[in-house]
């Protein structure tokens, strides 16, 4: 039987309206380019602005001078950074590496709390962690003073300070990048690729230098770029060691002096390098990535053997151990000490619970935190409105302009805090349309917006990523089976995204509650968030209070860690 | 060419058995075959005689040369993965050549190996593109080029063509026999896949839960499995469970359930299958030696009747699926133009004495 073949009825002819235009999805994505426009170019323009006007003249003088050869501490900061960022690349790169090739290619005894530890570094703000590495190993640091009063020394035997402070301290909390990701490419690295060299004839030597790192390349330059850049973008660690020329620390003390015209040539030249390297990331990240060539085998992972082997790997995974978790242990023990107590002590000799209580009894200590809730609520109810919808419009939408809108998202996340602390301060220390013709300088609102505006990227990415993964037949067959837009958006799209948006959520919030580097450039008196708290509590002598804070901060983050890895499935981090 | 001996092979992880004392000398230049369904332990063979694994007892020796905790890359075998084994970082000509380099051979020597092996599996002019550049069975090519190029004393398969659509797996099976022979090299082959065990294989053998059942060649393992596994792994069959009603000197007569007597040929029976009056037995009835009943008149035994519960007409065969009594019988008949009987039509068969198999 042959159906004839005929045109079905004329499709519903469609009225004209403002939905069905072409033009329509422009008018949806607008806010999103002019939000962008307001907090992040605007900005940015007026930092340049500031760099190249003097008196209301356009001039290079600024940049003269930066590059002046009479007067080199810009130029020698600008060198600083970079070598410092290198060396942190190099040790990294090292210890991360190292790191993934252990845990997941060997089995000896200490591997699991291994590899769970391996994370801990993730939990500690850029401060905190600096803080407790100086109490533990900076010059009056209690294991250079236990090891001097143990050995009866003179002076303390090491202690962490200058350059390499940082350096040791960039590795603790960043190596984590290089971990990661030098782990997720070795669970892809298929093993029958090693058989498969290993029965042509290749040794082990061989197959790591023409099968094995080659296959690696592609994890570990992302993860190098990733770390320049952030190590560039350091600012706590100099702050706290006294390393003045870097950029960072340039720009900082370039505002508190007041010349915030050689403020902003500083911001705009690191802006420079960073936008480079963002650049730089996405066009490698587009290149080449071999991993999901072949289907995912188990690794065999080698057993450590012989007896030696397992003593070696257990003493050096307590070592481990010890070292990935005394920097959060020191800062609770220290969290305890009574202020003012411990001077020349190894350890802080009086030990109180007080400065718990105070923190939510007390109207002075509770502060900082009520602000700093407060302050990051706001800001992250806008990354949340924000987020989700850029990220919808991204993956859902179609039209021109799509890479922009990525490019200027991603923008923040590239700039130094610093930097985004001087653009702030350029564009609305006077009364702009953007801020309602406010001067926001000095009020409640610019620390919301600095926070806004760095974490203007986390609900996207990881609300993006939820939708992506979510395959559009998804969404088709609940179609399929009757349901509206709106109802299959509701049962399907939404629940399978909230892990994603919730995911963001947390991420934004936990990390406007322990912001630093543009809150010191910003804060008032009156709107102290808790990370410059915890700095003036530490210069106060009042290390106690100070870790107290410390420690619920940490908890924090532990807690949204916890969170997210539940919602993500595994991949804590992937939304950083 | 060399000659591959397991002797007394086992294999345990932890307290699993994977292999389970495999005694085989397998030829030099044969094509030999591991057959088996998954996890019937083919693969963990063929990886100890890589090296992948070492044996927990036994010894492995290639030619008089004992092998057993050889690393991989002194063994002189190449393997062909199932997943192939790319290295996707290089091109199709760096894949083909890495067995070379690793042997440090001069450069001309490798270029024109190289361009031999690209000819030999008629990759010509392919030799620049990237691995994720090329279909399956291009990917198939080049990694069978890599094993064979650097010249083997064994060529190990691990299920090559499972990966590959029906016409590709059809062609390239053929691809690998004519390079077999051409070459002459002593290969093993794992598959799952009985007729494509059977089309290319000297000898195949058989396992099951890690213990080997027949090693034989294809028409033995056919024509005369050593069990019932083996009679309903290898092809189709019927099996059915009777009691020995008599024997005589050259002829069994079985008794089913449903008052059906089938008599067979004493001597087309299994080992360990004891031919008495009153003992248990199956029969194995392949379905194309069942016969349709016509015009040439009635025989007066192994006769049957059953009702059509489904037919299948592929072009080569009719094939039936039907009920006799309470059992069921597959029968295939080679397409000779005849009427294909529709579901629930009467049907007469004849089954030859020579048709009926015993096992144990």
């Amino acid at each position: 039987m042959k159906a004839e073949l005929r045109p079905t009825a004329a499709p519903v002819s469609r009225r004209f309206s403002l939905s069905s235009s072409r033009y329509f999805v422009y008018i949806l994505v607008a806010p999103l380019f002019l939000v962008l426009l307001a907090y992040v170019i605007y900005p940015m323009y007026q930092t340049f602005l500031e760099s190249v006007k003097i008196d209301g003249q356009l001039s290079l003088a600024n940049y003269a001078r930066f590059f002046s050869l009479e007067h080199t501490a810009n130029l020698e900061a600008l060198w600083t950074s970079f070598y410092i960022s290198v060396l942190s690349v190099i040790c990294c790169g090292i210890v991360g590496v190292g790191m993934a090739f252990l845990l997941e290619r060997y089995e000896f005894p200490g591997r699991k709390i291994l590899s769970v530890l391996a994370m801990v570094p993730m939990a500690l703000p850029p401060l905190i962690g600096v803080l407790s590495f100086t109490f533990l190993y900076g010059e009056s640091g209690i294991i250079p003073r236990a090891l001097k009063a143990l050995l009866h020394l003179e002076q303390v035997p090491f202690s962490l300070k200058g350059i390499w402070g940082v350096v040791v301290v960039h590795t603790f909390t960043m190596y984590t990048y290089f971990y990661m990701t030098a782990s997720a490419a070795i669970k892809g690295l298929d093993p029958s690729l090693e058989e498969a060299a290993a029965s042509l004839g290749a040794g082990r030597l061989y197959i790591w230098r023409r099968v094995i790192l080659p296959m690696l390349t592609p994890a570990i330059v992302a993860s190098s770029l990733l770390v320049f850049m952030i190590s560039m973008a350091s600012y706590t660690a100099p702050l706290i060691f006294g390393i003045d020329r870097t950029m960072t620390m340039q720009i900082y003390l370039s505002r508190t002096n007041g010349s915030l015209d050689m403020a902003a040539t500083q911001s705009t030249i690191l802006s420079i390098v960073s936008i480079l390297f963002l650049i730089l990331m996405r066009w490698y990240q587009g290149v080449r990535n071999y991993q999901n060539l072949s289907k995912g085998v188990g690794v065999h992972r080698t057993e450590v053997k012989s007896v030696l082997g397992k003593y070696v790997s257990m003493v050096l995974s307590f070592i481990g151990v010890v070292i990935l978790l005394l920097p959060i242990l020191v800062l609770v023990l220290i969290s305890f000490s009574e202020d003012g107590t411990w001077t020349v002590q190894i350890l802080p000799p009086k030990y109180t619970v007080s400065h718990y209580v105070e923190l939510f009894t007390d109207g002075k200590t509770w502060r900082p935190i009520a602000n700093s809730f407060e302050m990051s609520l706001i800001a992250t109810l806008g990354n949340i409105i924000f987020g989700v919808a850029a990220a919808y419009a991204m993956v859902r939408l179609k039209f021109k302009g799509k890479t922009l809108l990525d490019v200027l998202i991603m923008l923040p996340w590239a700039l130094p805090g610093t930097v985004v602390g001087i653009n702030l301060i350029a564009a609305f220390n006077q009364e702009t349309i953007f801020s309602l013709n406010q001067i926001l300088v000095g009020s409640f609102w610019i620390l919301p917006l600095a926070y806004f505006v760095r974490h203007l990227p986390l609900v996207f990415r990881s609300t993006s990523a939820a939708l992506m993964q979510m395959d559009s037949s998804v969404e088709e067959a609940a179609r399929n089976l009757g349901a509206t837009w709106w109802y299959s958006f509701r049962r399907v799209v939404f629940p399978m995204a909230l892990g994603g948006i919730l995911a963001g959520t947390l991420l934004a919030l936990v990390q406007g509650i322990g912001e630093f580097v543009a809150s010191i450039l910003l804060f008032t008196p009156r709107t102290t968030p808790i990370s410059v708290e915890i700095f003036q509590r530490m210069y106060a002598f009042e290390f106690g209070t100070a870790c107290a804070y410390g420690v619920l901060q940490v908890m924090l983050i532990i807690i949204v860690l916890f969170i997210t890895r539940k919602f993500t499935g595994d991949q804590a981090g992937t939304a950083v | 060419m060399i000659d591959v001996t397991l002797d007394h092979v086992s294999k345990r992880f932890g307290s699993v058995t994977g292999v389970e004392d495999v005694h085989i000398q397998i030829r030099p230049g044969e094509f030999f075959t591991f057959l088996g369904p998954s996890g019937c332990g083919k693969t963990t063979t063929l990886r100890m005689i890589a090296g992948f694994y070492y044996p927990s007892a036994g010894l492995i020796r290639f030619g008089s040369q004992d092998v057993t905790t050889l690393p991989p890359n002194k063994r002189n075998t190449s393997m062909v993965f199932q997943n192939y084994a790319l290295f996707p970082h290089l091109t199709v000509f760096e894949n083909i050549a890495f067995g070379l380099q690793v042997r440090k051979k001069p450069k001309a020597e490798i270029i024109e190996k190289v361009e031999r092996a690209q000819e030999q599996v008629h990759l010509q002019g392919l030799g620049s593109r990237r691995i994720d550049q090329l279909s399956g069975g291009q990917q198939q090519r080049v990694a069978l080029a890599r094993a064979l190029v650097i010249e083997p004393r064994i060529l190990l398969l691990d299920e090559p063509l499972s990966n590959l659509d029906a016409k590709l797996r059809e062609e390239t099976r053929l691809e690998i026999k004519r390079l077999q022979l051409e070459l002459g090299i002593t290969t093993i082959y794992v598959t799952h896949d009985q007729a494509e065990a059977m089309a290319m294989s000297d000898r195949i053998m058989v396992m099951q839960e890690g213990v080997v059942q027949q090693i034989g060649s294809p028409e033995e393992i056919y024509n005369r499995p050593v069990n019932r596994f083996v009679a309903s792994f290898i092809g189709e069959t019927n099996l059915w469970d009777g009691i020995v009603e008599s024997v005589d000197r050259e002829e069994v007569a079985v008794r089913f359930a449903g008052d059906v007597v089938l008599r067979g040929l004493r001597k087309n029976c299994s080992p360990g299958c004891g031919l008495t009056a009153g003992a248990a037995v199956t029969a194995s009835i392949r379905p194309e030696s069942v016969r349709l009943i016509g015009s040439e008149g009635q025989p007066d035994h192994n006769v049957l009747a059953g009702k059509v519960a489904l037919s299948e007409f592929t072009g080569v065969s009719v094939n039936y699926v039907t009920e006799v009594g309470s059992r069921q019988l597959k029968a295939m008949f080679v397409n000779e133009g005849r009427r294909v009987r529709q579901r629930g039509e009467e049907i007469h068969f004849y089954i030859p004495k020579e048709g009926v198999y015993f096992v144990g």
